[in-house]
């Protein structure tokens, strides 16, 4: 999943209504931020007396304090320093379009799909008004998608997801519509579970590198912390249990509470597939600590290379585990590449957070009509068995070409089997070997080649040099377009 | 700041192998509600709903505040509008590829200015609405729980006049940490909201060391059915300036007047204010679930007068997003002025014929009710059938009503009413006929009282 990011434009090739935008804005939060720096400190609301003249106070203006926000708020809406975020924003300034604009900047930092949308569009336009007009007397009743319905999902919605998301993950488990609760997207799936597994100043624990907006899903509202666990390139970013060990024991020292591992398989943004063991290893730290484990499975469907995705569902079942600190959250933004659609789930064994998240979704469910398209997309089995194959043979493909092409540059790739995107060892190219180096080469990337590529310090990797490329939205030819230029950046930097 | 920690939990998780793992403050609170009257008269309604046909003497539900009345309106301009799918379908490839990946919590440009257009004709032009102070939620509860966010830090409070809907307990508190300071109102002045009761809801929270951050209306009211005078929204202005604070009138009934003169939009006071130290303070939910007969496609608004605010509650809407299908099928029939006129005029004209019916109804009846003008409901007094005028009291009538009526009506205390004996009776979300039975079956219950 990822969160919405600040002033993304609506896609490639409007540009140009953001530039005239996005250095307004820029000036007008500093200029905020530089007003705010000189505003007195808050204290309490000070009173004006009344006034028989309404219009008089009205227009009084200046002796009027202004109004401000919580506290909480205040950060929301400051310009992110996250590379991540800035990364996006200047894609945006200049997107590339192999017609319109080739020297634009092009877009490697956002993990999304295009590969298979003819099959999704054909899909559509057979399907879709069938699927929210339908009703039983064959006459169109807008009863069926008007009403109020359940928060937490239609039951054939959660059915279908359940069936779905069994298929995707190799049919090897199963879930139960009960204990399912759907979200409008994986965004407030994440947020939900920190809402309900974690107090206000508790911790997750979370293996890093990982994925950036989780900083904003997790952190803003709930108040709860990520501690990483730092992993590294000589086990393929793989967590151990001695970093979590360790990790665990640092937080206690500093008298922060733990309350849960948060991981992603595939992990985003290295692309690992979690083998049985680490997931075992995981759920029985979890265990001996009492402390919960959500997995986030948001690219489980799409897995291209040959090691098997098993899932923290099927792991929960064996063994002398208590089932209930399980939870999973998935999303159909990535593996079915339609996140404007806005719909997730929390898949949880605990029934108590089930219910706690039924509740919840008041804030965050998805709309009927939306519903009833999933309902018929999710249940088309010859459908979804056709596409997912596509899909991922065509991530391999676009995988096996990426890299290989990155390879021929002498930049090596981290090895990976799922997710949309690829982690590469650029530190050949960092003038030091620092976070410092590598947020140098992010500019030069951006800049001088003009190619956006999330840096590892926005994941909070802990080697420099690494970045995140996702290659799934490039046609074919926009792949030799790219080594060219990293071609040509590499060899400025290298002589 | 942040909540307060728990002082004892029953079990050290770091050691023990043997405890259930822990949830969270948020997850095991009561502060849902639903273990309330209000919710519990629909558990009866689940397990034995009325139907014309199959159950007959099933529970009439009459607590649910849904729009039903102008189904037919919308069905009729859908058919007629949609036969190729044209709007609703994806006969255009590039409306369904740019629809998948479009999350931008901006939200579709053409959604906002229809939403800001649709805004503007319910309120008859007397205000503006820009597009770009639009900020989408999934329904006008996500839009209040997000502004409260914004606005009030936890232990902050809000202040809200009484009666309210029972769902601000939960939509503004819950996750958010902040209270809720009722505005005492009462029958005295048809439960206008006065300088009085203002000052001294705040004065309650300054005594208990309470910092209020807002205060937060519903125009037109629920439970009351009545709009809030222009007057009493000057005054409210008034104070919120006076005492720095902000300004939250939830409008999602606005469309549900039965004359649109009557009815007066905090953006109407605004409109003719330049001073944006006055403005930044306003902010109006809507969404489409009343007026619309939407509630399924969850789809809420903010607008706020606050750059800040506005800003804000964009970043913060990735947790509430409407569907990019949604929006862009509800785009052009908003943009539609001339169904959405026709709609919006008709609407408001059978809904006032219900009222009428159900008030004359129950007046023949022997029962008053709130002179209403708006809405999806009526505010029922059966003050005097109460043996005693206490919370008991009223939850006991309550209970008769539910179970000899077979009839599920909201009661006053589950909106913080401070006089005992007012229920809250839905009359848009059933047919004509249903609402002559439950007529006829107060009217029986009345006579049967009579005879003792």
């Amino acid at each position: 999943m990822r969160l919405i990011v600040p002033l993304r434009g609506v896609i490639q090739g409007r540009g140009g209504l953001f530039v005239g935008s996005l250095i307004p804005c820029c000036l007008f939060y500093f200029l905020q931020l530089y007003l705010k720096g000189r505003r007195p400190p808050p204290s309490d609301p000070t009173e004006l007396p009344r006034t028989s003249s309404r219009s008089n106070l009205f227009s009084r203006g200046n002796s009027i304090g202004r109004v401000r926000v919580s506290s909480r708020a205040a950060p929301v809406a400051k310009p992110s320093d996250s590379p991540y975020y800035i990364g996006l924003e200047r894609v945006k300034t200049d997107p590339y379009d192999r017609i319109l604009n080739t020297n634009g900047i092009i877009q490697l930092g956002l993990a999304e799909s295009t590969l298979c949308f003819d099959l999704l569009q054909r899909w559509m336009s057979e399907n879709l008004m069938e699927s929210i007009m339908q009703s039983d007397h064959g006459e169109f009743d807008i009863s069926s998608i008007a009403m109020y319905k359940p928060f937490e999902g239609l039951l054939e919605l959660r059915v279908a997801f359940a069936d779905f998301m069994s298929r995707i993950m190799g049919g090897k488990v199963s879930f139960d519509p009960s204990n399912m609760v759907i979200t409008a997207g994986g965004t407030p799936a994440i947020e939900v579970l920190a809402f309900c597994l974690a107090d206000h100043g508790n911790a997750f624990l979370i293996p890093t590198p990982y994925y950036p907006g989780f900083e904003r899903d997790i952190k803003f509202r709930t108040g709860v912390e990520l501690i990483p666990v730092h992993c590294r390139s000589s086990d393929n970013f793989t967590v151990t249990v001695s970093a979590l060990e360790q990790a665990f024991n640092q937080a206690r020292k500093r008298g922060s509470k733990v309350s849960g591992i948060l991981f992603s398989n595939p992990s985003n943004p290295v692309g690992n597939i979690l083998s049985r063991e680490t997931l075992h290893a995981i759920l029985e730290f979890a265990q001996e600590k009492n402390i919960h484990v959500i997995s986030d499975e948001i690219f489980a469907g799409s897995v291209y290379g040959d090691k098997e995705f098993v899932s923290m569902a099927e792991i929960a079942d064996s063994g002398e585990i208590d089932k209930s600190r399980v939870h999973i959250i998935y999303a159909l933004s990535k593996d079915l590449s339609i996140p404007g659609f806005r719909a997730g789930v929390i898949y949880s064994f605990h029934e108590d957070v089930v219910n706690a998240a039924k509740k919840l979704m008041r804030f965050s469910s998805v709309s009927v009509p939306v519903q009833r398209i999933l309902i018929s997309l999710l249940s088309d089995v010859k459908f979804i068995e056709d596409y997912m194959t596509t899909h991922r043979q065509r991530i391999r493909n676009k995988h096996i070409r990426f890299v290989e092409g990155l390879k021929q540059l002498g930049i090596p790739c981290a090895e990976s089997g799922g997710g949309l995107y690829c982690w590469v060892d650029m530190s050949s190219l960092l003038t030091s070997y620092s976070e410092k180096g590598e947020l140098e080469l992010f500019e030069k990337l951006l800049s001088v080649a003009k190619i956006n590529a999330t840096p590892g310090t926005a994941c909070f990797c802990i080697e420099p040099g690494w970045f995140r490329c996702c290659f799934t939205a490039l046609a074919d030819e926009d792949i030799p377009v790219i080594m060219d230029r990293m071609r040509q950046l590499a060899e400025s930097i290298r002589s | 700041m942040g909540l307060p920690l728990m002082i004892e939990r029953s079990s050290n998780n770091n050691n023990n192998n043997n405890n259930v793992v822990e949830l969270s403050r948020v997850a095991v609170s009561d502060t849902h509600g639903e273990d309330s009257p209000y919710f519990a008269g629909w558990k009866a309604y689940d397990e034995n709903p009325y139907d014309e046909t199959h159950n007959p003497s099933g529970v009439i539900q009459m607590g649910l505040a849904e729009n039903q009345v102008s189904f037919d309106l919308l069905e009729t301009y859908l058919e007629k509008k949609n036969p190729e799918g044209s709007m609703w379908g994806s006969k255009g490839a590039p409306g369904f590829r740019e629809n998948a990946l479009f999350q931008d919590y901006h939200g579709l440009k053409t959604f906002r200015q229809a939403m800001a257009s649709f805004m503007e004709q319910i309120r008859g032009g007397k205000a503006r609405f820009d597009p770009d102070r639009i900020v989408l939620t999934a329904g006008a509860t996500a839009a209040n729980e997000l502004l409260t966010f914004i606005l009030a830090d936890p232990n902050d409070a809000l202040l809200v006049p009484t009666p309210y809907y029972p769902g601000f307990d939960r939509d503004l508190r819950w996750r958010t940490g902040v209270k809720i300071v009722p505005i005492h109102c009462d029958s005295s002045n048809n439960f206008q909201i006065t300088p009085e009761a203002l000052e001294s809801a705040y004065q309650t929270a300054r005594d208990a060391n309470i910092r209020v951050r807002g205060v937060l209306i519903t125009n037109p009211s629920n439970p009351l059915g009545a709009t809030v005078q222009k007057k009493v929204l000057e005054d409210l202005l008034d104070f919120c300036v006076r005492k720095n604070i902000h300004l939250v009138s939830d409008e999602i009934y606005s469309g549900s007047v039965f004359h649109a003169s009557e009815f007066t939009s905090v953006a109407e006071i605004v409109e003719n204010i330049d001073d944006v130290s006055v403005k930044e303070r306003v902010h109006i939910v809507y969404s489409l679930s009343k007026d619309l007969g939407l509630p399924g496609f969850r789809v809420g608004t903010i607008y706020s007068y606050n750059d800040n605010v506005v800003r804000t509650a964009r970043r913060m809407s990735s947790f509430t997003l409407v569907s990019s299908q949604t929006q862009h099928m509800l785009a052009s029939m908003l943009s539609d002025v001339e169904f959405t006129e026709k709609y919006i005029r008709i609407n408001r004209e059978r809904l006032r014929r219900r009222y009428e019916t159900i008030v004359e109804g129950l007046k023949k009846a022997g029962i008053e009710c709130l002179k209403g003008n708006a809405g999806l409901f009526c505010w029922m007094n059966l003050g005097f059938l109460l043996e005693k005028k206490t919370k008991d009291g009223e939850l006991q009538l309550w209970d008769v009503i539910l179970k000899e009526l077979k009839l599920n009506i909201s009661p006053g205390t589950s909106c913080h009413c401070s006089e005992f004996g007012w229920f809250r009776v839905c009359f848009a979300n059933m047919s004509e006929n249903t609402l002559e039975i439950a007529l006829k079956r107060i009217h029986e219950f009345m006579d049967r009282r009579r005879k003792f």
